[in-house]
């Protein structure tokens, strides 16, 4: 089964990310699925990268977590990140389809993020639901 | 499960080459990646264990151009053959549209193949996929093994081993070699491509 989405959910989704995540500081900030495909993709236009290969990476990243949550014992993982000495990425579930992936550098608190991501998740589901 | 953006007009797939540990799946990958570099926007992801086996996957993005007004991006992926790497393959198996299954000819890794065939049927039913209904390519690989006189199973007895239910397309190939490579790529992406066109004349979404 595919998925698929037209103009107003796609804009919708990426206005909501320019003003809630770029308008914060992330510099790239990515909606993905969870076999891998990017859905949207926006950032402050400082630096590209290669999002494909990210969103790949990443949502094998997020399911090999979800594995290990089990193994040990829990649903989940509720907080995946990764912290590098200037960029960071900041993983967040948005409901069992669909993942939102943040890079962001120091200037970007991490608590400030993760306060803002629950309004986020909360409009971009109302739009993916 | 394939993304269609009806905004930019992009499609993107997801196709998988499965197959037993050594059997050239990442050999496939590396041939195409090395012949292919106009249609690849992206390097090569590789996530290996010292060993230089397939840890986890092989990936690269494979832009095919533009069908009936959409540009159309493979998502191309190995999964990693060892059999202790079950949690992995499945992991790579999410969301798959097409499947090329890549069998060792070496006559002693018979046993090998028909594992990892019905191993590639248990790990798609858990995602409630039926590999009779699932764009399924099976390559021969490693033909050329003979020339360097290494015992090699004659085609017919690996298609009565693993195509005879499936019938699915198949090909003789050296992955080393380069020898239908491409055919076997070319052959799958028409085939999910068909199946995606089916699924949205039908309204399957």
């Amino acid at each position: 089964m595919s998925l698929i989405l037209g103009r107003q959910h796609l804009d919708k989704i990426q206005d909501t990310l320019q003003k809630n995540l770029i308008g914060l500081g992330v510099q790239n900030t990515m909606l993905i699925d969870m076999a891998g495909n990017v859905i949207v993709t926006v950032d402050n236009g400082v630096k590209k990268r290669d999002m494909y290969s990210l969103a790949a990476l990443a949502a094998a990243n997020f399911g090999a977590m979800c594995s290990m949550a089990k193994i040990v014992g829990e649903d989940e993982f509720s907080l995946l990140f990764h912290k590098g000495q200037k960029e960071n990425i900041y993983f967040s579930r948005v409901n069992d389809e669909f993942l939102l992936i943040n890079i962001f550098n120091n200037d970007v608190t991490l608590g400030f993020l993760r306060l803002k991501m629950a309004q986020v998740i909360e409009e971009l589901s109302s739009v993916l639901d | 499960m394939a993304f269609i953006n009806l905004k930019d007009r992009v499609i993107q797939a997801k196709i998988v080459y499965y197959g037993p540990g050594r059997c050239g799946k990442t050999t496939n990958l590396e041939f195409i990646y090395s012949k292919c570099r106009e249609q690849i926007n992206s390097e090569m992801v590789t996530v290996k264990t010292q060993g230089d086996r397939t840890l986890f996957f092989d990936f690269f993005p494979f832009d095919i151009g533009k069908i009936a007004g959409y540009d159309v991006k493979i998502q191309l992926y190995t999964v990693p053959g060892q059999v202790k790497y079950n949690s992995t393959r499945r992991l790579v198996l999410k969301g798959v549209d097409g499947v090329v299954f890549v069998a060792d000819s070496e006559a002693e890794r018979r046993s090998k193949n028909i594992s990892s065939l019905m191993n590639l049927q248990e790990n798609l039913a858990l995602y409630n996929k039926n590999i009779f209904e699932m764009p399924l390519v099976i390559q021969y690989n490693k033909r050329d093994l003979k020339k360097q006189g290494i015992e090699v199973l004659d085609v017919e007895t690996m298609e009565r081993d693993l195509n005879v239910e499936l019938k699915a397309p198949s090909f003789e190939a050296s992955a080393l070699d380069g020898d239908n490579v491409v055919a076997t790529l070319k052959r799958i992406i028409s085939l999910t491509m068909s199946s995606l066109e089916k699924e949205l004349e039908n309204g399957d979404w």
